[in-house]
């Protein structure tokens, strides 16, 4: 079942490496024209097309870009003649801690406080946390930014560093202190969608019968929760967690704008500012990379998770 | 010294309520027996637990609850002055419909309340000396939660309705009974805990082996999960058991396996018991008492055979006629057998014969004329008719060559015309997943005015012939044929005529109707599909629909949610209806109601037939509507029609093993004690 799920993981990276080659294909205007500008002449651009490859029939030079994804080598950058890995391994790793912070920080958080809104069910505590991830939830991400920047940052009390410093030659990770408002922008993004999921699945699965039976055989309220209840709603949370996740890879876009945060996100600006058509169709595939783990993870999880379906898969 | 001691007593018992109560004699010797396998076994692992664990009541009565009064938080009672006492090693039976508060105070003996009930007022006290938890006595319902958890589990154990929703899906089976054991620190240690898993499961009859206990309840039958819930009760050897309509849903000899699991249990430990039920059949194979409760009042009480054979109050008497009986002399909802025993004779005898049986709907026949035309059309009577099963896989090639189909039985008039030449006949249908086969060579005929009742346990492969009859699975090869023409496989495929003719009733009628439509919508849909009608026309249908299966054309607005399962399912017949269909399946259409509304269904749908003439295939696993449904009898198994012929004819004399199993383990009233 596991080796299915992986096989149309792949088959899906097949699919969108077409697409991205395609669409980036329609990008308006001629990269090598791009590059050199209105002034340049037509020798200088048709050496720069004949060294870009893009003479070549569009099979050949899909099939040399799959097979330089394939081996690691994401190709040559168009605006700048370097290599496309180089350009993009700091960016890529800046965004991934970023990411793994606040995931690592959002996931418990969503799940204890769902968990905690279910079994209190209909009480004060639940009615304002179900308002407040409500309100979170309605909110564009650019919105969360700019109020958490007035509060903490300018306006109200200054704090923290509002923009990313990155020197050349440091990461970001070296000043910890310019972390905290991506972060907190990106946990109060996605905990609320999280909060809500798990609430929802909890009170369904503290509603079961299972879950009465293990009271009425006399269990420890903890172990009712913990033992009975959770494993059932692991299942569907994950599948939010995992969109939660890939959102994160696609929203840390704005964030990372907001911040000058130099990830993947600036990276993706950029590169469509200059026509860098090799980096685009190397971010897409990155992003569309995580989005296919991601889920693939969370269907794991659930198959873990559900006895029937793990036993299944095993026979 | 101990044991033998114990001996004595449970022999005494069973002497003496051998004495006051004539129980049946096979039932005896079975139990019986029964308890002595136990007994040997326990003796064989003597060694592993120490008998000294084994707690004797020493009290009269376990628990007694008084005045006990529930409600909605802010609204109206569910129970309303609810007094009883349950005494170790007798088992209590509270019996009504569904909403008539039993498992509410059920679960109010162990101080849990569902949510939105509030309690009003009462006590439930638990006697000093019945639990080992609480040398006191106590009133459960002013203890703290610690305390009640203490008791939950270890003193008062709970048997969930629905095995499949109350064991957990995600921890295996051991683990489920023992960490009851954990949470009440029965044992001194690990070891002995587990001996006690191991041993609790060869008391329910399952095997206790570690492969065994590392199973996931979805490995299990519903009959083997229900006995998992069963040792997770009996577990901590309770003093009291409250068994929440164990066996809905098992057929009947797993039901039978379940009831003599917990009555020999019960018994055999001193344990009270209080069983709550719908189905007085079961009352009378476990119950010592009997409380009949009608609205959140107990209306009737007593020893149970007692009230099974002289019931006073005028509701127990209706639950005693929604009984279906085996027998089929006894009179269900209303209306006498189809298919009654052979000394008796058929209903529809009417047309020739005196009338001096005639039950109350017969009477309505007359005012019909086409449903008294029919009835004496069908004046062949089913107990002349030999044996039929030409075509069908029968494995008994004398059977085969001599007999005609039942329909082409000594006719008298024209209704017969229409049994000769079946409405719908099946030819050799069959059908495979792979290596497994479903169907395997399937022949029946559907005549009209006739019902063939399909008999099989899950897996039987009875849903997929009835739903490719019904053009709902198109996988099958064969043929069925429509008044002699070969239907297409899948329902797009036949034309509408042909769609309309055969209609299909689902088992659930809580899913089946679209809770967010009227029954109006939702009877409509099927006249849709033909765009024949005004609008007008349609729902004028619709409530003529309503009008046959005696619902009346005021529930054309109404949602589902408005209604009881039983109007659901009316609501549902009504729908196959609107189309006049010339055969009615109905899967299992009956199994998921109470056995009192069950009677009424069955009711409707034999008026039904007199009324319109329909032909009929009745699938169930409850072998004991026979009679009253049916006139033919097909019995499946691994896909393969192992008996078919007239009710009466399979009904005594059984030719498979499996009919013969069903037959013995039916629950009878006869059997109370």
């Amino acid at each position: 079942m596991i080796l299915k799920r992986l096989g149309i993981s792949v088959f899906v990276l097949l699919a969108v490496s077409l697409l991205v080659f395609f669409f980036t294909l329609l990008l308006p205007g001629d990269p090598a024209q791009a590059i050199l500008g209105q002034q340049a002449t037509p020798e200088r651009l048709a050496a720069l097309r004949e060294q870009l490859d893009l003479n070549a029939p569009w099979y050949e030079r899909y099939l040399s870009w799959l097979g330089g994804l394939l081996v690691g080598d994401l190709g040559t950058s168009a605006a700048t003649g370097g290599s496309v890995n180089a350009l993009l391994a700091s960016k890529v790793s800046a965004s991934v801690v970023l990411m793994a912070i606040a995931a690592v920080i959002a996931i418990p958080v969503g799940l204890l406080l769902g968990t905690w809104s279910a079994m209190r069910r209909g009480r004060a505590a639940d009615q304002g946390l179900t308002g407040i991830s409500l309100v979170l939830a309605a909110l564009p991400e650019f919105v969360i930014g700019v109020a958490l920047t007035t509060l903490l940052s300018t306006t109200v009390f200054r704090l923290l560093p509002s923009v990313t410093m990155a020197a050349p030659g440091t990461r970001v990770w070296d000043y910890p202190l310019q972390l905290i408002l991506p972060t907190l922008t990106l946990i109060l993004v996605v905990v609320p969608y999280m909060i809500r999921m798990t609430r929802t699945t909890m009170a369904d699965v503290l509603d079961s019968g299972y879950v009465e039976m293990a009271r009425l055989k006399g269990l420890p309220e903890r172990q009712v929760i913990f033992k009975h209840a959770l494993p059932h709603a692991i299942g569907p949370v994950a599948q939010v967690i995992a969109m939660q996740l890939a959102w994160l890879a696609g929203g840390i876009v704005v964030v990372e704008f907001l911040f000058r945060y130099p990830g993947l996100g600036q990276a993706m600006v950029d590169a469509v500012n200059t026509r860098d058509v090799q980096v685009v169709q190397a971010l897409s595939m990155i992003i569309a990379a995580f989005y296919v783990i991601v889920n693939l993870l969370a269907d794991v999880v659930g198959i873990l998770a559900n006895p029937k379906l793990r036993t299944e898969s095993r026979s | 010294m101990r044991r033998s001691e114990q001996r004595a007593r449970a022999a005494a018992r069973a002497n003496a309520s051998g004495a006051n109560a004539p129980r049946n004699a096979p039932k005896a010797t079975g139990r019986g027996s029964d308890r002595a396998t136990a007994g040997r076994r326990a003796d064989d692992r003597g060694g592993v637990v120490p008998r000294a664990v084994v707690p004797r009541a020493s009290v009269d009565t376990a628990i007694t609850v008084s005045h006990l009064s529930v409600g909605v938080a802010g609204g109206e009672l569910i129970l309303d002055d609810v007094s009883f006492r349950l005494h170790p090693g007798r088992i209590l039976a509270l019996v009504g419909e569904s909403g008539s508060g039993k498992t509410t105070a059920a679960l109010a003996c162990m101080n849990h309340l569902r949510a939105g009930l509030e309690l009003r007022r009462g006590t439930v006290e638990l006697h000093a000396g019945a639990s080992r938890f609480h040398p006191e006595a106590v009133d459960l319902l002013t203890l703290t939660e610690r305390g009640t958890r203490g008791l939950r589990g270890g003193t008062i154990a709970y048997v969930p309705q629905d095995p499949a929703l109350s064991l957990n899906g995600s921890l295996r089976v051991g683990e489920q009974i023992a960490e009851v054991l954990r949470a009440h620190e029965f044992g001194r240690d690990a070891r002995e805990r587990d001996a006690r898993v191991a041993e609790v499961l060869t008391e329910v009859g399952l095997p206790s082996d570690r492969a065994y206990q590392r199973r996931f309840p979805h490995e299990l039958s519903g009959g083997q999960q229900q006995r998992i819930g069963i040792a997770m009760a009996f577990a901590c050897r309770p003093a009291v058991i409250i068994l929440d309509e164990p066996t809905t849903g098992l057929d009947v000899a797993t039901q039978d396996l379940v009831l003599k699991t917990v009555y020999e249990l019960t018994t055999k430990h001193d344990v009270a018991g209080l069983y709550i039920t719908h189905d007085l059949a079961v009352v009378a194979q476990v119950a010592d008492d009997v409380a009949v409760m009608l609205r959140g009042t107990i209306v009737e009480r007593g020893a149970a055979w007692d009230v099974l054979h002289h019931p006073e109050h005028p509701y127990t008497r209706t639950l005693l006629d929604a009984v279906p009986d085996m027998a089929g002399a006894r009179e269900m909802g209303g209306g006498p057998a189809v298919a009654p025993v052979h000394s008796v004779r058929a209903p529809w005898d009417d047309g020739r014969g005196g009338d001096d049986d005639a039950g109350p709907s017969r009477s309505r026949d007359a005012s019909t004329p086409r449903g008294g035309e029919a009835a004496r059309g069908r004046g062949s009577g089913v107990v002349v008719e030999p044996r039929a099963g030409t075509e069908a896989g029968g494995s008994d090639p004398s059977r085969d060559a001599s007999e005609v189909p039942a329909a082409s039985g000594p006719g008298t008039a024209g209704g017969d015309r229409a049994s000769v030449e079946p409405v719908v006949a099946v030819r050799e249908l069959w059908m495979a997943y792979g290596p497994a086969v479903i169907l395997d060579g399937i022949s029946m005929d559907l005549p009209a005015g006739r019902t063939t009742m399909l008999l099989g346990e899950s897996g039987s492969g009875k849903t997929t012939l009835s739903r490719s009859v019904a053009g709902l699975n198109d996988r099958y090869t064969g043929q069925v044929l429509l008044d002699g023409h070969v239907l297409a496989p899948g329902t797009r495929q036949r034309t509408r005529e042909q769609r309309q003719r055969i209609q299909y009733v689902f088992q659930s009628p809580f899913s089946s109707l679209n809770p967010r439509r009227s029954i109006g919508d939702s009877l409509q849909v099927p006249l849709e599909m033909n765009g024949e009608l005004s609008r007008a026309q349609r729902r004028a249908a619709v409530a003529d629909a309503l009008d046959a299966v005696r619902l009346g054309r005021s529930y054309i607005d109404r949602r589902p949610g408005d209604l009881s399962g039983g109007e659901r399912q009316r609501a549902a017949v009504a729908r196959a209806l609107v189309n006049a269909p010339s055969l009615l399946v109905c899967d299992e259409i009956t199994s998921a109601l109470d056995v009192s509304v069950q009677a009424s269904v069955i009711e409707l749908l034999r008026e039904l037939q007199r009324e319109r003439g329909l032909a009929m295939l009745f699938v169930t696993h409850n072998i004991a509507l026979a009679r009253h449904i049916s006139h033919r009898l097909a019995v499946l198994e691994h896909g393969k029609l192992v008996e078919y012929g007239p009710t009466d004819t399979v009904l005594r004399d059984p030719r498979h093993e499996y009919t013969r199993s069903l037959l013995e383990h039916v629950p009878t009233l006869e059997s109370a004690g």
